[in-house]
């Protein structure tokens, strides 16, 4: 964009919006919106707390693990879904309802299922985050070339080597895209879990603060959290750049 | 004598020059008919051309002899031995090259070693040798993306020599490839079809093309596809590209097998 013959850097936006917030801030006008700059001074005091980190770590925790579970059975049911009619048939009905289902209505059921505990909020965070990374998945596999299946039994692969060298590297754009939307889902999938059920981690801040009418502290973890996951969403975009460069061919 | 002969039909082979048989292929794709009692030899280190109007089968009879695809009925034999899948013997050349985009050209042409098992060593210098055959060297470590149409038709040739396989089965290669590029291609694979000493079978729907390369070209009909004629072109090889494509037999038998297929077209 140019404004007046000058070239608006990318990001002069989100100065103005800042700056926007900062104003009706100091203007007092609402009290739910007190000014940007107490907010990040708010921010800097906080992440120096015990409460704060314990409760960044707990969460993380729980995001971790339910993601990495996420991963691993969305890649491997969108494998047989892409690959077999029969489990495609099986299961698409399940994976379609889900994706677009709203999963936080469900979040009390699992409570009465797992407890108020952790293991509430690893389910959440997977069942959040795992319908859109087996769509994706299997939509990659179903979009890999049929010569390059051809041409590795033409040349002797193995099942095996089939997958891991031709068909898991051919569907990766796809999968990686999968692993994005679900990386986003999945910090929703945290935050609600532990704000519905499981009163801990970031959750219990949240709750904290937003009673109390911590505006300063809130704001200042929803920053934290808003930045945490467009940063990850960042880093997968960036691998998957890389990617795509590689399969720009197909 | 300028015209072609059939003369090789009815004339039998002994068992030992005869690389791949194809016996009583029929194959359905459901309700639909593709081909009928497809009875073929390949001779040994001979270059055959299966041509025929598009959508004739052409493509499907040579991944039957892939053992990619499965016929209805009927064998396939190469060396004697029934085909029942893909096996090291037969190597094949892709229509869209099929090569892996996020692999060098190294890695593409050595990938059919790699599968075999061999270190990594042996197959880059067998695969550095391929590369320099089929005049793509200083281009090991380029991506399939940053080559043109005719040089990814290259990687995938050489791939198909790096394995030694005795037979390979090009389908339609060069219909990918810009005319240009595609001449000149023809002309660098009678010189590896000369020197490698393999048997070839080739699928293509230009005729110029097939009398230009082969030896043998076998006319396949409609569908249902069934072999139609045999053709042997009498074409001195040993003259330049350029006399080829000039010669008196080139040119009729070009003619002969339009005027054999004119009445397909619509």
């Amino acid at each position: 964009m140019t404004l007046y013959g000058y070239r608006v850097p990318m990001m002069a936006s989100l100065l103005v919006w800042c700056l926007v917030w900062e104003l009706v801030g100091q203007s007092g006008l609402m009290f739910l919106v007190p000014p940007l700059s107490s907010v990040l001074v708010a921010g800097v005091a906080m992440v120096q707390t015990g409460t704060w980190q314990s409760a960044a770590w707990v969460t993380l925790h729980s995001f971790v693990i339910g993601m990495a579970l996420a991963i691993v059975v969305g890649i491997s049911l969108g494998v047989l879904m892409g690959r077999f009619r029969a489990v495609d048939e099986l299961f698409s009905i399940w994976v379609n309802i889900f994706v677009s289902a709203p999963l936080s209505a469900l979040v009390p059921v699992l409570m009465i299922l797992f407890g108020i505990g952790e293991t509430t909020v690893i389910v959440t965070v997977f069942l959040f985050a795992v319908w859109i990374i087996v769509l994706d998945t299997r939509a990659g596999i179903q979009h890999v070339p049929s010569s390059l299946i051809e041409m590795g039994r033409c040349y002797g692969a193995s099942p095996f080597a089939l997958y891991g060298k031709i068909v898991l590297l051919a569907a990766l754009p796809e999968i990686l895209a999968g692993i994005r939307l679900g990386l986003v889902r999945g910090v929703k999938g945290v935050v609600i879990g532990q704000l519905l059920v499981a009163i801990i981690g970031y959750g219990e801040l949240f709750e904290l603060y937003s009673r109390s009418f911590d505006m300063e502290n809130f704001w200042a973890l929803t920053i934290i959290l808003f930045a945490a996951a467009m940063l990850m969403s960042a880093a997968i975009e960036y691998i998957e750049k890389k990617v795509d460069y590689y399969a720009g061919v197909r | 004598m300028t015209a072609p002969s059939a003369s090789i039909l009815g004339v039998p082979h002994a068992e030992s020059d005869i690389a791949v048989e194809v016996r009583s292929i029929c194959k359905y794709y459901s309700e639909v008919e593709a081909l009928r009692m497809i009875d073929l030899d390949f001779p040994r280190g001979k270059l055959t051309t299966l041509l025929g109007p598009s959508g004739c089968g052409k493509t499907t009879l040579l991944k039957i002899i892939a053992g990619l695809v499965e016929p209805t009925s009927g064998e396939v034999r190469v060396n004697g031995k029934a085909v029942t899948g893909p096996g090291p013997e037969r190597a094949f050349v892709f229509q869209d090259f099929a090569l892996m985009p996020w692999a060098t050209v190294m890695r593409n042409v050595a990938f059919g070693l790699e599968l075999k098992g061999m270190g990594k060593a042996e197959r880059q210098s067998i695969a550095r040798h391929y590369i320099s055959e089929v005049g793509l060297t200083g281009f090991e470590e380029k991506y399939p993306h940053e080559l043109s149409g005719g040089m990814r038709q290259r990687v995938g040739l050489a791939r198909a020599f790096a394995v030694d396989a005795e037979v390979l089965l090009l389908d339609e290669p060069f219909s990918a490839v810009d005319e240009q590029n595609r001449r000149k291609f023809q002309e660098d694979l009678l010189q590896l079809v000369e020197k490698e000493r393999k048997t070839f079978i080739f699928v293509t729907h230009s005729i110029e093309e097939a009398v230009y390369v082969s030896d043998r070209i076998v006319l396949l009909s409609r569908r249902p596809s069934r072999v139609a004629q045999i053709i042997e072109p009498k074409i001195d090889r040993t003259a330049s590209p350029d006399a080829i494509r000039r010669d008196q037999g080139y040119l009729d038998t070009v003619e002969e097998i339009w005027q054999g297929l004119k009445h397909y077209v619509d």
